[in-house]
């Protein structure tokens, strides 16, 4: 794991090192163990490396054995193995143990058609001398991060949008479409970012780059068309498992130990589960628990530690901690954010390298394909309590729902009925699964000022996410809309990237999820939605699946998302906790920030310090707006560039 | 007979519009369909008045009918105290 950089210039000046070594410094932790660039004509390519595989020779940019193919590369290619043992039968000699060199030798062979025999989680960019052709490419499901921009005749790519920043003259400036997506979607549509110019490469998507133009495309597809596979479950549960205990093997390929992260839940118990099952090393596991009660989940954390016999460790987070690292969080993400959550997680990476450990597995991606989240049972309720709208029983499974939202426990049917858009209308749309959510976020957008609303002007982010669905979305399994909205947006956009690659990367730490690889995906798109959520029993057959490999309570406890206050994170006993959050939401300060209405937020903040803003969209505004001023205050404002401070092993130039 | 919508007004631009565009918001304005009132507003809202007024509203009366304008909701109120609503 590492980070990446470079630039294509088709003007007159040369790539020089000087620019490239600033853009990786803004990368130094993603990669601290050592720092390379290449400069070939007009291109100029930069690596920052977290050592994994092949700790010794993997340097990088590396290049093919004639020299005319050149590759920085951030991220793994796990089954570089049997690809490696194809390609020595074709006559390929190998200089390296590296999966790095394995890309290469693939693109030798199957030129830029190489990715779709790769499963991984990557981001990367060849130069091909002989075509003057620069190739980038992201993995399918958008693990790794890339992002681009052109500046003149310049084409600048990185990891991060901080590498970009850092080549001279590149604007910053805020885009608020962007900022729009956000604020309804909780992530931007890509290509778009909430910088203007700075755009996103979509997960699978693949851009080549010549003189004569730039040339875009997908290199796989999300899809919930295929006819889903009639098998029992006994022998869909057993095959399911076996692919599942294949997935998680080929992620424990590493030259360094592996951990895991234990939530409690279902998926990272069913991770470790298998891990523990495929090693005989002592097997570290960490953890998050909260001092609020609410969102702790210790108690179901120490069940699994009993059942899997685990080397543990937990970080304990309150408020407090989120307030005080909130600001280095924005400073990773890179985006503004609607919910605290990924706080939490940036300090459990700081844990799991505290233990000198680079790489962790986590159940990420399984409540998107098995239907876990709430969202998925909500659409079902909804739809079941809409065909017979005039019913008092139906409303009450949505209470059952969320035992944990007291709010919704007291409300009357009348009012759940318009909260969750029990109406013809909204049945007709092809987002119905989503509406609620993406309504609820949108009201973060009445303390936008005056200014950006009119920037804004008629935009509709659902308009967009509605014009850009496969053909035949409106005929799939509504299940199978709902699970293709969440994989597609939420799951790159948000929980990948901020609460994934870019909190873990913050202290050098690599996450690897056995849930998206990509045939698990493949698997689960053509299993019937009965099999994945029996009823109402969200994620059935994996739960068959893992039988007694995991204790029965992650089996048959509730599930519970994960979840971190917000509001009372940042205000506490009528103040704010931090001075950062009192400067930040200071009217003069929004006033002259202009993108809120410092009459609004005044009023927000005054809620907030009486203890009253309880509210979804009053947690979710006051996040929005402090992490909107941190984001701006980092990014937009600033003229300086960022540097690592920690010492680099080595240097390969 | 006391007019309880000024107080009503502002409670509700003061919690749900934060202040802003309460100009705009007519004492007819459904107040779920301006989107003012999530899960947890409607119960600010119900504590406001209970507070506010020293009534007892009982569950079945958390309904639109009774809270979903500002309108409605001094109507209800009046109601509520054996005032004649006008």
């Amino acid at each position: 794991m590492c980070g990446i950089c470079g630039y294509l210039n088709f003007g007159s000046e040369r790539p020089d090192e000087q620019t490239i070594s600033a853009m990786i410094y803004s990368l130094g932790h993603r990669g601290p163990d050592e720092r390379g660039i290449h400069c070939d004509g007009p291109v100029g390519l930069g690596h920052a490396r977290l050592s994994i595989i092949d700790l010794s020779c993997g340097h990088q940019p590396m290049r093919n054995a004639d020299g005319s193919l050149w590759i920085t590369f951030n991220g793994e290619i796990f089954n570089y193995i049997e690809l490696r043992k194809d390609l020595e039968k074709r006559g390929h000699r190998f200089a390296t143990q590296s999966d790095t060199e394995v890309i290469l030798h693939c693109y030798e062979e199957a030129g830029e058609k190489c990715v779709e025999l790769f499963n991984g989680q990557w981001a990367f960019a060849i130069w091909d001398s002989n075509r003057k052709r620069l190739f980038l490419s992201r993995d399918r499901l958008g693990v790794r991060p890339l992002y681009y921009t052109w500046k003149d005749n310049c084409f600048i790519f990185g990891s991060e949008i901080k590498a970009i920043l850092s080549y001279p003259g590149v604007r910053r400036e805020i885009d608020v479409i962007g900022l729009d997506q956000l604020f309804t979607l909780w992530c931007t549509l890509p290509p778009r970012t909430v910088f203007r110019g700075i755009e996103e490469l979509p997960p699978a998507g693949c851009l080549a780059v010549e003189k004569s133009g730039t040339h875009a495309w997908s290199h796989w597809q999300l899809d919930y068309d295929s006819e889903c596979e009639v098998l029992e479950d006994e022998h869909l549960a057993e095959k399911l498992w076996s692919l599942l205990i294949d997935a998680t093997k080929i992620r424990l390929r590493s030259d360094v130990p592996v951990g895991a992260y234990l939530s409690g839940g279902l998926d990272s118990t069913i991770v470790t589960s298998i891990i523990r099952r495929c090693t005989d090393t002592p097997l570290k596991t960490f953890s998050i628990s909260f001092e609020a009660a609410e969102f702790d989940e210790r108690r179901y954390q120490q069940e699994a530690v009993r059942y899997l016999d685990t080397d543990h460790h937990e970080i304990r987070i309150t408020g407090k901690d989120i307030a005080e690292v909130f600001p280095q969080v924005v400073k990773h993400t890179e985006t503004p954010i609607v919910r605290s959550a990924p706080a939490p997680l940036y300090l459990l990476s700081r844990l799991v390298r505290q233990h000198d450990y680079k790489v962790v597995l986590s159940g990420e991606g399984s409540d998107e394909l098995f239907g876990g989240y709430d969202i998925y049972k909500e659409a079902k309720i909804r739809r079941f309590w809409a065909r017979r709208p005039e019913s008092r029983t139906r409303p009450l499974l949505l209470k059952r729902l969320y035992p944990y939202l007291q709010n919704l426990q007291s409300q009357p049917v009348e009012y759940l009925k318009a909260f969750f858009r029990i109406d013809a209308a909204a049945l007709q749309d092809l987002l119905f699964s989503h509406l609620p959510r993406w309504e609820l976020t949108s009201r973060i957008k009445a303390f936008l000022s005056q200014d950006i609303r009119s920037e804004i002007g008629a935009y509709s982010a659902l308009e967009e996410v509605r014009g850009s669905l496969p053909a035949g979305f409106a005929k799939w399994d509504p299940f199978g809309q709902a699970q293709y909205l969440e994989t597609r947006y939420l799951l790159p956009g948000y929980i990948l990237s901020s609460q994934g690659d870019r909190v873990a990367m913050a202290h050098s730490v690599e996450g690897r999820f056995p849930f998206l690889d990509h045939r698990v995906v493949e698997m689960t798109t053509r299993i019937s939605p009965n099999q994945k959520m029996k009823v109402l029993d969200e994620k059935y057959i994996l739960k068959r699946a893992a039988g007694e490999a995991i204790p029965q309570s992650a089996r048959t406890r509730a599930k519970q998302p994960y979840r971190a206050p917000d509001v009372d994170a940042f205000f506490s006993q009528g103040k704010a906790r931090e001075e950062y959050v009192a400067e930040l939401t200071e009217p003069g300060r929004i006033q002259r920030d202009r993108i809120f209405n410092p009459g609004a937020v005044a009023k927000l903040c005054e809620k907030a310090r009486k203890g009253s803003a309880a509210s979804v969209k009053d947690n979710m505004a006051l996040t929005a707006v402090l992490s909107t001023e941190l984001w701006l205050a980092e990014f937009i404002d600033r003229g300086g560039q960022w540097s690592h401070g920690g010492e680099t092993n080595r240097a390969v130039i | 007979m006391p007019s309880y919508e000024p107080e009503v007004r502002e409670f509700i631009v003061n919690n749900f519009l934060f202040g802003e565009g309460g100009s705009e918001l007519s004492s007819y304005d459904s107040l779920l369909e301006k989107g003012l009132i999530d899960s947890t507003g409607i119960l600010e809202l119900v504590e406001f008045v209970q507070k506010k007024y020293g009534i007892r509203i009982e569950d079945h009366e958390i309904v639109p009918a009774n809270l979903d304008s500002i309108d409605k909701l001094v109507r209800f109120i009046q109601q509520k105290k054996g005032e004649a609503v006008g």
